[in-house]
């Protein structure tokens, strides 16, 4: 399952993505790490980007992003 | 031999204002060796100890590869420092120790401040800093950067580390990947950070509800924006009228006597040329400052993360982001604190993308010259539509150019926007802010529009008034004028308007004699509403005022750019009149 299927108040652990490097970095320093827990907040309007939360932050991530992002039922 | 001590830390963790609580608000920028950016400096003295601090970038990762990461590297590399002083988050020491532990891998001289403690213990977090010192090998301060607590103590910790040898620059090629430390980060965490269970949803979330709604986000954005333009107009015209008051009381007791004895030139130059640029600066001040201040408010408070979240959507398909729109939006105050405000786009390519669409933002100056000829040329049924319409208008040319020219200015910023809690910054540091961004555009620009204005008076006025340089490049520029409607007199008028927007009403009265209501009537018998029209289409669009200007060259650091902003926008100018004013006229109007 991927992250952009989650509805709004969803949560699912982390398990592997195919972004690039760079992105890859700055969600780890969001948290982003091996089975971290992921709300979904909200979801933007206009196919507009996921708004995230990981423990103690909060951020968005945009929709084709959240689209390389694999996850696992909580 | 004077020490230096570096502040290095995550976005949003008050970083910026402990920095300017140690250095009292006194920075400068400076260059340094090896970087080709100018970073935050001041001098202070900790003891009898001269001692530079600088303040780096916000960055996230050690090894990342994002341009304020690359500056950070460079600067570690290439600088001895007495103590690096790193600066955490302390609701999110969860993800931000692991810059602790990269640096400590280093052998960093570590100073660690745990800032936002007044945050932390509101949440019910509490962090025993004595066993993450020990751990860390390094001093661990609780402090609050926006009250002040803890700050005595921090400053007597860095004056010891100033008193003694620098240490040498870090060897960032070692530097562990963020991966590498994330375990002993979790560790860390564990052991020595106790959270309250989860509390109910607080202030932030509530709040969220509403301004992140997919429905009514957007007008509530939009209503935001204008109540707090209101507010900053209801506050700075005041003080505008007053200034000019002043000024003119200047002008007329005291200067107009004592250049009295002065040859006609001298006196007409010093005068109207170079007084008027004075209060023309002075006059605009008050206003600036204001958004200034409004900038800071929006930024620091956690709104404008928000509302970038809302408009990204629609952003990303004109290669933008949805804080481009928020500076847009602030650019319908003044363009130049929206220029200065695309700071906060890191990305460079992206920067100067969103810096060529702010200038046809429809600012408050055009906003008087399109107030006064809608309601002098237009019936009072038409002429909030005509408004409305070069409002309109105004983000369509923004989008546009967006649009035309993500090609060539393409981000690779690693885009995913922190949205931190909702902040009440102190009224105290927003006006610092406001004042000293104030004072900075003022040293760069208010020669810049004196000596325009006082060159503009030179123009008009020589070799005689009635055939002056003015009218001659009037003349000259008939032929590409005269296609969109725009006669020589008005012409003119749109030369002051390169000085500053404001002044092309109270030059164009200079140039037909009269000024108010006599103004407008004589405007109303010379213009049709399709000239009319076509005239405001062009001021709108045809160049930003010389501060703008000024501050699209500082902050691209490219005159090949800022010459290609002007042109753009001059030609997207004339090609907007010229499909109007030929277009209107041949349908019949």
């Amino acid at each position: 399952m991927t992250l952009n299927e989650l509805s709004i108040g969803q949560s699912a652990r982390f398990h592997a993505h195919r972004l690039p490097a760079e992105l890859g970095r700055r969600l780890a320093a969001f948290g982003l790490r091996p089975n971290s827990l992921i709300e979904v907040v909200n979801r933007g309007w206009l196919g507009g980007p996921m708004q995230l939360r990981i423990g103690s932050t909060e951020f968005m991530l945009r929709r084709a992003h959240c689209r390389h992002i694999e996850v696992q039922a909580a | 031999m004077s020490a230096t001590i570096a502040l290095v830390g995550m976005p949003n963790s008050g970083k910026s204002t402990l920095f300017n609580r140690l250095t009292g608000g006194n920075a400068r920028v400076a260059n340094w060796p090896g970087l080709t950016v100018e970073l935050d400096a001041a001098r202070v003295l900790l003891g009898a100890k001269l001692t530079r601090i600088v303040d780096l970038p916000g960055i996230y990762d050690l090894t990342g590869g994002a341009e304020d990461e690359r500056i950070t590297q460079s600067f570690l590399a290439e600088n001895p420092l007495n103590a690096v002083l790193l600066v955490l988050n302390a609701t999110q020491l969860d993800r931000q120790l692991a810059l602790a532990l990269q640096l400590k891998r280093l052998g960093a001289p570590l100073v660690v401040v745990l800032n936002m403690m007044d945050e932390a213990r509101r949440l019910g977090i509490s962090i025993d800093a004595e066993a993450l010192a020990r751990t860390l090998e390094a001093p661990v301060l609780p402090l609050s950067a926006k009250r002040g607590d803890g700050a005595e103590n921090l400053k007597r910790i860095l004056q010891e580390f100033a008193q003694g040898e620098a240490h040498a620059p870090l060897p960032m090629a070692e530097t562990p990947p963020a991966a590498a430390v994330h375990e002993e980060e979790r560790q860390l965490f564990e052991r020595h950070v106790r959270r309250a269970p989860l509390l109910d949803a607080g202030l932030t979330q509530k709040l969220d509800r509403w301004i992140l709604h997919p429905l009514i986000g957007l007008p509530i954005f939009l209503a935001t924006m204008y109540l707090l333009f209101q507010f900053t107009y209801s506050l700075g015209t005041p003080l505008q009228d007053w200034l000019k008051d002043g000024c003119d009381w200047l002008k007329d007791g005291y200067l107009g006597p004592l250049l009295e004895p002065l040859p006609e030139f001298l006196k007409g130059l010093l005068s109207d040329g170079l007084f008027d640029g004075v209060t023309t600066v002075v006059t605009f001040t008050p206003i600036i400052f204001l958004f200034f201040c409004l900038m800071a408010l929006i930024e620091d408070s956690g709104y404008f993360a928000r509302a970038a979240f809302l408009m990204d959507g629609l952003m990303e398909r004109l290669g933008l982001d949805g804080r481009g729109f928020v500076l847009l939006m602030m650019g319908f105050g003044c363009n130049v604190p929206a220029l200065l405000g695309t700071r906060v786009i890191r990305d460079h390519k992206a920067r100067l993308l969103t810096m060529l669409t702010i200038p046809f933002s429809l600012c408050n100056a055009r906003l008087q010259i399109f107030l006064f000829l809608a309601t002098a040329l237009f019936s009072p049924s038409t002429a909030p539509l005509v408004l409305l319409s070069l409002y309109v208008i105004s983000i369509l040319l923004g989008m546009t150019t967006a649009f035309l020219l993500k090609g060539r200015l393409a981000s690779s910023e690693p885009f995913a926007l922190e949205l931190p809690p909702y902040r009440l910054p102190l009224l105290r540091h927003v006006l610092r802010r406001g004042w000293g961004e104030c004072k900075a555009f003022l040293r760069l620009a208010s020669t810049m529009i004196v000596a325009g204005v006082a060159a503009v008076w030179l123009l008009t006025h020589y070799p005689e008034q009635q055939n002056s340089y003015a009218a001659m490049i009037a003349d000259f520029l008939a032929p590409v004028l005269r296609p969109i409607g725009v006669d020589s007199m008005l012409s003119i008028a749109l030369i002051f308007g390169f000085v500053a927007k404001e002044v092309v009403l109270g030059s164009l009265a200079v140039i037909v004699g009269h000024s108010g209501q006599e103004l407008a009537d004589t405007l109303a018998h010379t213009l049709d509403p399709v000239a009319a029209y076509s005239f405001m289409l062009f001021t709108l669009t045809y160049l930003p005022c010389v501060s703008a200007i000024a501050t699209l060259k500082k902050e691209s650091k490219s005159t090949a750019y800022t010459l290609f902003a002007v042109g753009w926008s001059l030609g997207m100018a004339w090609l907007l009149s010229f499909v109007f004013y030929q277009g209107a006229r041949l349908l019949g109007f």
